[in-house]
Parts: structure tokens; C-alpha cells; sequence
């Protein structure tokens, strides 16, 4: 293993059993991620996006083929990598930094499965979730509900969750895409900083073209399913820090969103009709 | 039918019951009460309905109702059967002393609802004992829920009574044998609420857990049990109900102290005015069960588990 291949999918293919027979969702998924990357995926409803998401974190098996995080295969989730769900699973009897500690207590604290890892005591734990909480900039809402705060706040919560853990991966199935506008830019921005100052390597599940070509390092697209496969990897070659005003009419982040539209409405338009 | 093989009716004996037409003084009150209101409303003379809060005039009116008709329909009879007002002084005199102890059966009515409310507790609260964990059990693990199903639906259906004489061997009393009838009744409720509770927790919790790698013991705690909760109290709801309906019946087959007993003892000495009595009073301490039960459900259920 290197770092340039620190996630390895190689010949990934996943089929459910339904009603009306086998249905395969994926076919033929080969993807390398390196480590430090961002990459997203992006495509119409129902490409299966969010199956190849939940396959890296491990909540479902492929029906065939094989997946590597750092050189070992994923055979079940784990706190390494850490998944941010769309609709943020928050449990709502937990206060926020109840939330976030859930996660924290099992990765650092007593009993912790991370081999040889000294556990924290009990006030190195509450730092931890209060430093998790302050990333993301929510510690007055520490001892709040998720009921009673805003549908970007739980997001937020949802990231420092995942974040506290220090995972190796973190995962993100369409974080943003019960947001509106502006906090959903908001979040975008919080996101990018956070990703440059851990240093995490990303996947995102998105089907905004302005969230993946802003965000990501490279943008993996799907064709549409039922049995889709990766149909173009494009990578985006923009510096960072990326400013999101400065970009709007830089002519490579232009090229890129076009690239983009041209996959997804001209290349693998029919589905779209139908899910719409 | 059943309670026939314990007590013989005796042949009803005509005027025993309705022994007192002047209570019909007390009826008058409510619409003394719309009177007073008729004054204050702005129309001087015109009744402002309006102005009432509406959750109020239909019950009013429905009450209202039950007691005219019942009076009408109690007084065109040849006084067999209580008005009214015959039946409010009868539950004014019990209930000027309801804790009185005359001897090992003959107390007060208080301490009859007492009685009941006590094995009903007793029953009740072992079902849950016993009902809510396996419910859980049914619930998480496939192998027990099916192995559990086919049970559960061939004894949910059966008349709790008809364990009573299974009780009663197996437990020689009969106080043992009316908690196990209401055992027996409350466990279903609970059992199948907390299955169903614990199949619907979602899936997106579960994932939590799982990407977060907690422990089985932090699953229950943290997330099954609080999830699960507000199906648990449902279950709860519904078995309290059940058992207060059971118990009536069953203790008019036990005998002893209880609400159920009394009233087959009324019936005996053909005191229907206190039959009467304790169906009110049956009917406002299940009401009163089940007011308690609504609002600790509320109390513990989030508003993102409804949804």
C-alpha cells in the first residue's frame, strides 16, 4: 500500500435481493483515493452513490469484489472512518455534547479497541468533545438538544461527531442537502477549513455541482443506474485555499462545472426525467 | 353466566332501590350554573354559547343528555331502577366514609378500589417485569421473535378468565390466582408494543452505533431503550386498561376485598343505586389510569421519535 492508493475499491459490485429479482446497483467499481484527498462522488438519485458510500464505510458488504483502507480490508464500520449521514442521526435525548462524547468515549476512553492506546481520563475526554464542538463552532450549544437547534447546527454536530473521532476517513453522504442556501455555503466554507487544518482524507456524496467542484480534489461521476459504474474521474486542478467569491468566474472553475453539467445532463440525462 | 356457579341471583324485589324521589333537588344544579352564566353574557338575555370553550359544551351537553334520559327512562319504570339522584345521594353516603373496616369483607368502597388497584399492580407490574425485557428480546433477536410468534398468537385471543382456574390450581388462593389473570392480560400489550418499538428504532440510529463501534450494553442504554420507550409506555397504556377491565370480572369469581366482589355483592343484596355507583367510579379510576399513563408518554417521547 501507498498513500496514493490509501483507499483501494477494485472490481466493487453490489446487488440486492428485491422482490422482482436481483438488482445490481453497482457493477465493475474501481477507484484509488489517496490519502489527504477530496474526492466526491456525484450522480443523478438512485446511481447508487450513496451504496458505494455506505460499502467504504462498511455498513453493507459488496456482493463482489474488494475494499481497502490503509491496506487492510474493510470488513465492518469502525471509528476510523467516521460517517456524517445526511439527515445527521442525531439521537434526540442526547444533548449535543452527549452526542459528540458517545463517539469519543469509545475511541479514547477506558476500554477503547484502539491496541495499546493509553485511555484518557475523564477530563481529557470532555476537552476533546468540547474541542470537537468549538471546530465546528457550536460550544454555546453544548448542552442543548438536537431538537431544539437549527437543521445547519445539527449538521454541525453530525461533523464534530465525526471529526472528534480523528478518523482516518471521513465520510459524508450529501451533508448539505437538507440545508438552504446559504447555510448550506456556510457549512461549505467550515468544511474546507476544517478538512485543510486535519489534514483528513474525504469522500462526499453530493449532487450539487458547485458544492463537488468547489470542495473536491477530484470528481468521481456515476453513470445512472441500475447497474452503474464510474463514468468519468475528473480532477480539479484549482489551488488552495479556494475562495468561493474569487471562484465564481475563474475560467478553470468554470471549465470544471461545465464538465460536470455536460456528464450529468447531456451524457446520462434519461433517469433524470424520471426521478424528477 | 360464569360468576352463576359462585352466587344465585335472588328474584328482584320492587322498590328496594328507588327509595328516593326527593333527591331529584340536586338535578337542577347545572342548568343554575348556564343561568348564572345567562347573566353575564352581553346579550343579556340570549344564551352566548359562543363564549364557552368549545372542548367544554359537547361533554357538558353529553352528560346532560345521559342523565335526562336516564332520569326519564328510571322514573317511567315501576322504580326498579334508581334515578338519578337516588344514585347521587347513595354515592354521597359512600363516600362520607369510604375507609370504614366492619370486618374482613364488609369495608368501606375506598378500600375496595384499593383492593383492586393493588392486584392489578401486582399482576401489572410483573408482566412488565417479565413482558418488556422479552418484548426486547423478540424484538432483536429473529430466532426468538419467530420462535415466540406462533405462542403469541394463539394465547393473545384467549379471555384472560379462562386462566383463572389454571391460577387456582396452580397457586391454591385466590388472591394468587386474580394477580396471575391480570398477568396474564398485561403481558401481550407490553410484550408486543416493546417488539414492534424495537423493529422500528431506525435504522439510522443503528448505524450510528455501528460506525461508531459501541458496545452492546451502550446500544441498550443509549439507544434501544430511549427509543423504544415511548412503544414500551404505549404497551404500558394499553395493559392498564386491559387489566382494569379484567379485574372487575375476575374478582366477581374470587370473591374477597375489590371493586369487583362489591359490586356481585350489591347485586345480592339488590342495591342498584351502588352497582351504579361503582360503575361511575370503576369508569372515572381507569380514566384517571390512563390520564397518568398519556402524560409520562409525553414526557418521554422526543419529538424526532413520533416523526
Amino acid at each position: 500500500m501507498n498513500d496514493s492508493s490509501y483507499i483501494l475499491i477494485e472490481g466493487v459490485a453490489q446487488r440486492f435481493k428485491t422482490q422482482r429479482g436481483e438488482f445490481e446497483a453497482l457493477r465493475q467499481i474501481d477507484l484509488r483515493i489517496a490519502k489527504g484527498e477530496f474526492v466526491t462522488l456525484i450522480g443523478h438519485s438512485g446511481c447508487g452513490k450513496s451504496t458505494l458510500l455506505n460499502l467504504i464505510a462498511g455498513l453493507t458488504t459488496p456482493t463482489s469484489g474488494l475494499l481497502l483502507c490503509a491496506g487492510r480490508e474493510i470488513a465492518g464500520p469502525g471509528p476510523e472512518r467516521a460517517v456524517v449521514f445526511q439527515n445527521h442521526s442525531l439521537l434526540p435525548w442526547l444533548t449535543c455534547f452527549e452526542n459528540v462524547h458517545l463517539g469519543v468515549k469509545r475511541v479514547f476512553g477506558a476500554g477503547s479497541r484502539s491496541a495499546g492506546a493509553k485511555s484518557e481520563n475523564k477530563a481529557d475526554l470532555a476537552a476533546r468533545t468540547h474541542a470537537a464542538l468549538e471546530l465546528v463552532g457550536l460550544s454555546h450549544a453544548a448542552q442543548r438538544r438536537p431538537g431544539e437547534i437549527s437543521g445547519g447546527m445539527k449538521q454541525r454536530v453530525g461533523i464534530a461527531r465525526a471529526l472528534a473521532m480523528e478518523p482516518k476517513v471521513l465520510l459524508l453522504d450529501e451533508p448539505f442537502g437538507a440545508l438552504d442556501a446559504l447555510t448550506r455555503a456556510k457549512l461549505q466554507d467550515e468544511l474546507l477549513e476544517i478538512v485543510a487544518r486535519t489534514h483528513s482524507t474525504v469522500v462526499m456524496v453530493t449532487h450539487d455541482v458547485d458544492e463537488a467542484v468547489l470542495l473536491s480534489d477530484r470528481i468521481v461521476m456515476l453513470t445512472n443506474g441500475p447497474s452503474a459504474t464510474i463514468g468519468e474521474v475528473l480532477t480539479v486542478p484549482l489551488a488552495r485555499p479556494r475562495q468561493r467569491v474569487a471562484l465564481a468566474d475563474h475560467p478553470t472553475y468554470l471549465q470544471c462545472r461545465k464538465e460536470v453539467l455536460d456528464f450529468l445532463y447531456t451524457r446520462q440525462t434519461h433517469v433524470h426525467k424520471e426521478a424528477a | 353466566m360464569v360468576s352463576a356457579v359462585f352466587h344465585t341471583p335472588r328474584p328482584l324485589e320492587s322498590g328496594h332501590a328507588a327509595s328516593a324521589p326527593a333527591a331529584h333537588a340536586h338535578a337542577p344544579t347545572a342548568p343554575a350554573a348556564q343561568a348564572a352564566n345567562l347573566a353575564r353574557s352581553p346579550q343579556g338575555l340570549r344564551w352566548d354559547v359562543s363564549a364557552w370553550p368549545p372542548q367544554v359544551v359537547p361533554p357538558l351537553l353529553g352528560l346532560l343528555l345521559l342523565i335526562g334520559l336516564w332520569h326519564l327512562a328510571a322514573s317511567g319504570g315501576e322504580g326498579q331502577f334508581p334515578t338519578p339522584g337516588a344514585t347521587w345521594s347513595a354515592a354521597l353516603e359512600l363516600f362520607a366514609d369510604p375507609f370504614f373496616v366492619n370486618g374482613p369483607s364488609d369495608v368501606g368502597i375506598g378500600w375496595q378500589v384499593l383492593s383492586s388497584l393493588e392486584r392489578v399492580g401486582l399482576g401489572f407490574g410483573l408482566a412488565a417485569l417479565v413482558g418488556i425485557p422479552l418484548g426486547f428480546l423478540i424484538g432483536r433477536s429473529v430466532f426468538a421473535g419467530r420462535m415466540c410468534a406462533p405462542l403469541i398468537s394463539l394465547f393473545k385471543p384467549v379471555s384472560p378468565l379462562a386462566w383463572l382456574p389454571i391460577g387456582l390450581l396452580v397457586f391454591q388462593g385466590t388472591e394468587a390466582a386474580a394477580i396471575w389473570t391480570i398477568f396474564i392480560c398485561s403481558i401481550w400489550p407490553m410484550i408486543i408494543n416493546t417488539a414492534v418499538g424495537v423493529q422500528r428504532v431506525p435504522q439510522d440510529y443503528l448505524n450510528v452505533a455501528r460506525v461508531l463501534n459501541l458496545s452492546e450494553w451502550t446500544i441498550l442504554t443509549q439507544i434501544l431503550l430511549p427509543a423504544v420507550l415511548p412503544y414500551v409506555l404505549t404497551g404500558v397504556r394499553l395493559a392498564v386498561g386491559t387489566a382494569w377491565l379484567v379485574i372487575v370480572a375476575a374478582e366477581m369469581l374470587t370473591g374477597g376485598v375489590g371493586i369487583g366482589f362489591w359490586i356481585w355483592d350489591e347485586w345480592n343484596n339488590l342495591n342498584i343505586t351502588n352497582i351504579i355507583v361503582a360503575i361511575f367510579v370503576i369508569g372515572l379510576v381507569g380514566l384517571l389510569l390512563e390520564w397518568a399513563l398519556v402524560s409520562i408518554a409525553r414526557a418521554f417521547t422526543f419529538e424526532e421519535v413520533k416523526s
